[in-house]
Order: structure tokens, then sequence, then C-alpha cells
């Protein structure tokens, strides 16, 4: 090996190990600023202790539990319509208008997030404060709307891209023996895919919970446990973009790197998960 | 299942989803461009400044959108220049050099790397600037270049998977055939594997500065601000077109500024959607005609 290869050969392995430094060095980070916290055992606890700093309880309980509330009402929201969709582009009519549809469903991934948070807050904020008279419309339930239709356009995607891992001579077997749509779906489309739509699923789940600005909003970010959708409720990603501004020694600014682990920690969870499902698919 | 009864009801029910979807879409485009329309003259990105004047920077443009967009652009064109070199080094390694299960580790790392969340990355920067602010230089404060590592970071794990699969999914007999007359595996990746794979490249990148121009919330942590006119260097903070957009939601005086902010969202739009298109286009079109030239 002479000294030209030798030499690009690092450059490219130290770029790949400088990027997963980035990686690990975010978690790290988080983790040393978060020291103090651990020494005096207080970490544990801030995972479900509420917020109340009047009584000196900064806990991240609340947020915790606003994330995992509009994440999944987002989810089950978007489940059913990202299921049709994909079913749409993939079976019902493969060709011309699905592949319309889809290009559509495509370009709606590049609208940003902000744009949806802007609409929620001008359109589906008034229109849910006048349909559940009561309340600001900053809820639960209009966040997970918003939410629903983001990850829609990633979901459905995952779903069609799983739809094609579906063997053709499968497919091709189902018409001659004269399936029609339904049969082909349930007999074997959903057998092969149903493991990879599990994993958009989880990566689908995991974008609705790092998701900032339409939480932030259009939540109503009130630092309480909910009750019901109609309830105001304030994510971790919100409380984050709200708290930045404490003084930096104060113990309110130290619970941010407890809701940057806990997002951190979550979000890689779902990606081990996916992954996971996804080798023994392969297998 | 078999009584087409079923078959109607799934088609019905595809259709359905569908029409829903595509609705609300059209609800979203429609009512911004509905409120928004009246705003789109020049009169929005350069307030009273004369054209030439405000490109040429001869005179500071006060009620316009041209700070936010030339913050947008200086911000996007950082970021790439930072995240392009890692990024196309790293899926270079992982493509060509890895063994199978050096890839497998790798690839884990950078998936969970794409899944953290945007504002855990804004707060890193913030992160790092407290500690340089504290440690090293106590005149830094959060400004453009903070914010162009974060969102470098951000789009990082985009750039190595678009790479990546672009080499990976090469022809077998694109990859042969220098080496087999001769060639180095460096020269075969300079000149042969990187020229063919470069549409596909391109679109990963082009997919990149769409999110920069989108994110916000590594920009809130790291040094957007709402009036801050047109960057003046590296460490000063800066306007950007999503903050703006944000800041107008919450914070908007009157009904005039308002409109504004509709119309700074249909910018916005425009441009995220020409992106994706050019996107679009390399990776379809352009990909046969790349492939054979060289």
């Amino acid at each position: 090996m002479d000294v030209k290869a030798f030499l690009s050969k690092s450059m490219f392995l130290g770029a790949c190990l400088l990027s997963t430094g980035i990686t690990l060095g975010i978690l790290g980070f988080m983790l040393v600023l978060a020291y103090p916290l651990f020494a005096r055992g207080l970490f544990w606890e801030m995972l479900i202790q509420p917020w109340s700093p009047g009584q000196g309880l900064f806990g991240v309980g609340p947020m915790i539990t606003g994330t995992l509330c509009i994440a999944s009402l987002a989810v089950v929201i978007s489940i059913p319509i990202s299921l049709g969709v994909a079913c749409f582009v993939g079976i019902v009519h493969p060709g011309g208008k699905g592949r319309i549809l889809k290009s559509v469903v495509e370009a709606m991934t590049s609208v940003p997030t902000v744009i949806y948070g802007f609409v929620g807050v001008f359109l589906l904020v008034p229109l849910v404060r006048t349909l559940f008279s009561g309340g600001s419309g900053m809820c639960i339930l209009s966040a997970g709307m918003m939410l629903g239709l983001l990850i829609s356009p990633t979901m459905i995607l995952f779903f069609v891209q799983s739809f094609t891992l579906v063997p053709q001579n499968h497919l091709d077997a189902a018409d001659a023996l004269g399936a029609n749509t339904v049969q082909k779906f349930f007999y074997i489309v959903l057998p092969w895919a149903w493991k990879s739509m599990v994993t958009g699923l989880i990566l689908s789940f995991g974008r609705a919970m790092g998701d900032t600005l339409i939480a932030l909003m259009i939540s109503g970010n009130a630092a309480a446990f909910p009750e019901s959708v109609l309830d105001p409720a304030r994510t971790l990603t919100a409380h984050i973009a709200l708290i930045i501004a404490a003084d930096f020694d104060s113990i309110e600014f130290k619970t941010l790197f407890v809701c940057g682990i806990s997002l951190y920690a979550m979000t890689g969870f779902g990606v081990v998960l996916a992954r996971g499902l996804g080798q023994r698919g392969r297998a | 299942m078999a009584s087409p009864l079923w078959d109607r009801a799934f088609r019905l029910f595809a259709w359905g989803c569908s029409l829903v979807l595509m609705g609300a879409f059209l609800v979203i485009i429609g009512f911004l461009c509905i409120k928004g329309y009246t705003a789109l003259t020049p009169r929005l990105i350069f307030g009273d400044t004369g054209f030439w004047d405000a490109v040429l920077l001869r005179r500071q443009v006060f009620d316009g959108l041209f700070p936010a967009m030339a913050g947008t652009l200086c911000l996007i064109m950082l970021s790439i220049v930072l995240a392009v070199p890692l990024g196309l080094s790293t899926g270079i390694f992982l493509a060509e050099y890895a063994s199978p299960r050096v890839k497998w580790f790798f690839s884990l790392v950078f998936d969970i790397l794409a899944g953290i969340p945007s504002i855990v990355v804004g707060l890193f920067g913030f992160c790092i600037t407290l500690f340089l602010h504290q440690c090293f230089f106590d005149r830094l404060y959060p400004c453009l270049l903070i914010s162009a590592l974060s969102l470098a970071f951000l789009v990082l794990p985009y750039m190595i998977r678009t790479t990546q699969m672009a080499l990976e999914s090469l022809p077998v007999s694109v990859r042969l055939t220098a080496p087999s007359l001769g060639a180095t595996q460096l020269q075969n990746i300079v000149y042969v594997l990187l020229p063919a794979a470069l549409s596909t490249i391109l679109s990963g990148i082009i997919l990149s500065i769409g999110r920069c121009a989108e994110d916000t919330a590594v920009i809130m942590l790291t040094g957007a601000v709402a009036t801050a006119g047109i960057p003046k260097s590296v460490f000063s903070s800066y306007e950007a077109l999503p903050f703006y957009i944000y800041y107008i939601s919450s914070q908007y005086a009157d009904h005039s500024e308002l409109i504004k902010g509709y119309g700074a969202c249909l910018v916005l739009i425009f441009i995220c959607m020409n992106l994706f298109v050019l996107s679009h286009f390399l990776k379809k079109r352009l990909s046969q005609r790349l492939l054979f030239r060289h």
C-alpha cells in the first residue's frame, strides 16, 4: 500500500470517527453538564416529579407525559390515513394516479415544520376553540392533529417502501387465482410487509416526539399533567426552547439536560428497536 | 373477504384517505395563499429600499424580508460547506473501505444521529457556545458560525446516507472496470465511482439544503434573532426566514405585520418546494445521462 492510498484511507476513516464522535459527543456533553443532578441523586426523581418552581420541584414529569400524549395522538391519527394512502399508491392504483399521489406526498415532506405551526395557530386553533367551546384552543388535540399531518408523508413513504418488499410473483399468483384487492392486501402484502411497516411506525413516532415547533406554537405549553385531550400540555422539546433563556447556574437550566437526555434516549431506543426488527425481517 | 363488497369498501377507504390527506394539504396551501397573496409584492422583501440599493448593500432594509433571506442564505452556505466534506468522506469510507461488521456499527450510530431531535442538536450547540465562552473566548456569543455548525451536525447523517447509498447502488460492471485496467482503489473512487454517483449525491446535498432552510429549532437556540440586519460576520447574530415566521406568529403587533408573516410563509414554501423539485429532477432524470457520459 503506497503512501497516497494510506493517507486517503486514514482521512476517510478519520471523517467517519469524527462523525461518530459528534453523535456520542452530544450525549456525553449533556451527561457531563447534568452530572451535578446525578451526583445529588436528583436525576431519576426529576423524571416523574411535577414542575412547580414555587415549591422547589423541578421535575419534567408533565413534559414527558405531554410528549408521549401528543406523539401518540399524532401517530393514532396518522396510521389509518397513511395506511389508506399507501394502499392507494401501492395496491389499488399502482399506475398513473398512484404515482402522481406519491409525488405529491413526497413534495409534502419538504413543507417546513414552522409552516404547519403557523397554519395551526391561525386556522386550526380557532377552529378547535369554536368546536369545543372552552379553553384557548391550544391543546393536545390541535397539536396532535397538526403533528399527525406532519408525520403522515413520512409514514406513507415507509409503508409504500415496505409494500415493494412483497415479491411480484406472489402478487401475480394471487391475481391469477382471482383474488380481489382486499384478499391481496390481507393474505399477501400484510404478512410480507408488516415488520418493515412497524419499523416505519416506530421511526415516525420518533419524529413526532422530536418535533419542536408545532408543539411549541400550538400545544399551549402549560407545565402541568394534562387530564384530557383538550388540556394544554408542554412537550420536552418545547420545554427546552422555553427555558433556554434561564440563568445558566440555575436548577431550571439543568433540567434542560434531563429533557435532552430523555429525548436522546427515547429516540435512540426507537432506532435500535426499529433496526432489530428490520434485521430479523431480512434474515 | 371474497365478496365484492369488501373490495368496494377497501377501495373506498383508500380513496377516502387519499382525499382527506390531499384536502388537508390543499387547505394549508390555500389558506396561506388566500391570506398572503396581497403581501406578495417587492415591498415584502425590500421594504422601502430600492432593489439595487438592497442587493448591493448600499442601504439597509428595515421593513422587508431581505435581511432574513440573506441570513438564511449565509446559514445554508456555511453549514453545507461544513457538512459536505465530512459527510462525503464518511459515506465513502462506509461504502468502499468498511468491512460489513464495521459498517453495521457505524450505520447504527448514524441512524441514531439522524433520529436525534433537532432541538437537542441546538441545545448541544448552545452548550458548546457556553463552554467556549467561559473557558476560551469570552467574546463569543451565539452566532452564525455556531448555528451553521449545529445545522451541519443535523444534516450530516442525510449526507452520509445518500453518499453511501449512491456508491453502493452502482452496478458491478461500473465498479470493476477501472480496477481491472490497473487503477488503484483511490483512482477508482475519484475518477469512476464518485462521478457516476454524482447526481444522487447532489440530490442528497440539495435535500440537506432544504433541511437547513426550514429548520427553526436549532437556530432559535443558537443565535437567530428578530432584528439584526444583514449578518456582518460569522460571529454576529442574524435573522432567518423560518425564525421570522415563528416570531411573527407569537409577537405580531398589527394586521400588516401578520400579512407579512403569511407572505414570508409563501416565500419559504416556494424556496423549499423548488429545492425539492430540483433534487427530485436530479435523482430521476440526470442519473441516466451522467452515468453514460463518463
